[in-house]
């Protein structure tokens, strides 16, 4: 039982372990992993699932990891049951102090299963993560971006989820070396069985990387009519568009890719203009750190205005058209 | 079927200021309500029930002032309710656990229905953590679910791609928002609900007493946004023009 274990919970020498369903996310883990496991005088596990599991080993190797653990090569697709039994006999076997894990969708139904499997804590989302005296911190925004908690762990091991690009992974090192451990770890037979995976439609936007964003809500009355924010973000040398939740998740007007949010993209463009948006506080949270923002809308107490620089209040169809060719004669 | 939709109190997470002199934010006198997914976990749970039959309990690890919102959820089609009370400094591996040996308490449960995060903390950890402390299949982030008796069939949506899983029953799903339309209970309905139960149940009976949190909240910090709120209204050949202005001033028309 984890509470029975010493302050300094981790047994052997291996202070961390990683995983994450996509290797780029995995990457950035290792960074953080390799500054915490530094810190300690002691190593970062990382484990690999699947079928080509063997030249990630490497790549993870040359990023940071002193050990990787190739496993599972019989997974056919990533389900939640098998790699959190995995993990939980990776965990038990090197008895880490911290587990860190991709926040992906993946990676947050995973976290929690395999932390009740272990009786252990996890914090979700954690973009920062640092050693205070014994103690391992990590900070999470919460109440929709109106808050920051700062939260530690009471027991070992503890696992903490970490969103895309909150860390900057290390530079690859051709020269490091480390040991690849196949692990032939048994698979119960679950009782869920995956029997579809789609690849959902992604038009390749960064909204994260993009400074300027143009965005659009149920203020439109129909799909065609986004033509005219693509006008407006065209103008802007913008380019880029975003949306709220209902555009991308209910009416799938444009793909998951533009989606901002508490649960879609946090965005943060010198310039956000935000058009037919309420603001509900869900929306608000993916956008609140933009440089300036701009909220089109034709209800005056709509709360969007509350979050603005510069708002317009009035029926988009009207304001836009004029917008653009306002904005055409300054450019 | 019995299904058990665990249903969260939450402060309207919309309502909340940060006291500028403590910086922290004011959770208290701030307008509560049943997180937004639960109804929609609520609304599919009676979706199931209509097809299959059964019976459906709400289940809340909460404060007393919970039933209040706990009746909205047996107005809408839910049969009872369990409180169990939510111990002090509590997270999520106590509030997880005492879930699931309520639902072990109460027997026989086919489903059990989360959402697919609270907002307040918006963690998602709650539904993954009762299938793995019973170790049940979990169907996570369903959008759209087919039930029959004894399995349960989802479409999952998984960000970059789209999952369609199996399991047999008991399992665990969470649901997303796109999912359905929660329903707003008719009159009838809401002077019903005042008829249907809800149970009290304690963390002693639950075997829980003295049960230590993983991970303790070091501080919360609030977080401001300062905005310059300039609106402008009335004359849009005026408040375009001055819009462009001052973007162009703000040197954002490069
Ligand atoms: C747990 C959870 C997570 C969520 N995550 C997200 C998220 O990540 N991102 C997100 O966006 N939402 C999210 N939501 C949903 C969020 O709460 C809102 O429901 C959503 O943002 C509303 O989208 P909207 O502003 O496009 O639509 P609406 O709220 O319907 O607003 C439409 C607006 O358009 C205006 N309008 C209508 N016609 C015109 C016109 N002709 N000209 C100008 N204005 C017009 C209206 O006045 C209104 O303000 C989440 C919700 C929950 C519960
Ligand atoms: N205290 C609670 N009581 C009952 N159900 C809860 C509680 N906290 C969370 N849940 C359920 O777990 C889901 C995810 O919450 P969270 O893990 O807080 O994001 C919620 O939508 C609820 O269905």
């Amino acid at each position: 039982m984890p509470r029975d274990w010493p302050k300094r919970a981790f047994w052997g020498d291996i202070m961390v372990v990683v995983y994450s369903d996509l290797k780029r996310n995995g990457f950035e883990l290792l960074s953080k992993a390799r500054e915490l496991a530094d810190k300690r005088g002691n190593k970062v596990c990382a484990v690999v699932i699947g079928k080509d599991a063997g030249t990630q080993a490497q790549e993870y190797i040359q990023r940071g990891a002193d050990m990787v653990i190739v496993t599972g090569s019989s997974m056919e697709h990533f389900n939640a049951e098998d790699v959190s039994d995995i993990l939980e006999v990776v965990v038990k076997e090197e008895r880490p102090e911290i587990v860190l894990i991709a926040s992906t969708k993946d990676g947050k139904e995973l976290a929690p299963r395999l932390a009740s499997k272990l009786d252990a804590g996890c914090i979700s989302d954690a973009n920062k993560i640092y050693v205070d005296g014994d103690s391992i911190l990590a900070e999470r925004v919460v109440y929709s971006g109106n808050g920051i908690a700062v939260e530690q762990f009471g027991s070992f091991p503890g696992i903490i989820t970490v969103p895309g690009k909150a860390f900057d992974p290390l530079p690859i090192d051709p020269g490091r070396t480390g040991e690849v451990v196949n692990r032939d770890i048994v698979l119960k037979q679950q009782r869920s069985s995956i029997v579809d995976v789609q690849k959902m439609v992604s038009e390749g936007v960064n909204v994260e990387e993009a400074e300027k964003i143009v965005s659009c809500g149920r203020g439109f009355k129909k799909s065609d009519d986004l033509k005219l924010i693509e006008e407006l973000a065209r103008v802007m040398n913008g380019n880029t568009l975003g949306c709220s939740r209902p555009i991308a998740a209910d009416l799938k007007w444009l793909s998951e890719d533009h989606w901002v949010g508490l649960s879609g993209h946090k965005v943060k463009p010198k310039l956000y203009i935000a058009c037919g948006i309420s603001g509900q506080i869900q929306h608000v949270a993916g956008m609140r750190d933009s440089g300036i923002i701009v909220a089109i809308n034709k209800d005056a107490d709509a709360p969007i205005f509350n979050s603005a620089d510069y708002g317009i209040v009035g029926d988009l169809y009207q304001v836009i058209p004029k917008l653009i060719e306002a904005i055409r004669q300054k450019m | 079927m019995n299904i058990v939709v665990c249903a969260k109190q939450v402060v309207d997470v919309g309502e909340i200021k940060v006291n500028p002199s403590t910086n922290k934010p004011v959770l208290e006198g701030i307008p509560k309500k049943i997180s937004d997914i639960d109804k929609n976990a609520v609304e599919e749970a009676i979706r199931i029930k209509e097809k299959l039959g059964g019976k459906i309990t709400v289940m809340t690890v909460g404060p007393p002032d919970a039933k209040d919102k706990m009746k909205e959820l047996l107005a809408m089609g839910a049969d009872e309710a369990v409180l169990i009370p939510r111990p002090q400094g509590a997270d999520y591996h106590i509030v997880s656990k005492l879930l699931s040996k309520g639902i072990k308490k109460l027997g026989d449960v086919d489903l059990v229905l989360c959402g697919e995060a609270s907002i307040d903390m918006f963690s998602g950890q709650v539904g993954p953590r009762i299938a793995g402390f019973l170790d049940w299949p979990q169907l996570t982030y369903s959008f759209k679910v087919e039930a029959e008796a004894g399995k349960v069939k989802a479409c999952r949506n998984m960000g970059d791609r789209m999952v369609v899983t199996e399991a047999s029953c008991p399992a665990v799903l969470t649901v997303t928002k796109e999912i359905n339309e929660p329903r707003l209970p008719s009159l009838m309905q809401i002077l019903g609900s005042a008829r249907k139960p809800i149970h009290d149940w304690t963390v002693s009976e639950l075997g829980m007493d003295g049960e230590t949190a993983r991970v303790l909240e070091r501080d919360l910090r609030g977080v401001k946004m300062e905005r310059k709120n300039i609106v402008f209204k009335d004359d849009l050949d005026e408040a375009v023009a001055q819009l462009a202005e001052r973007l162009a001033k703000e040197g954002l028309l490069g």
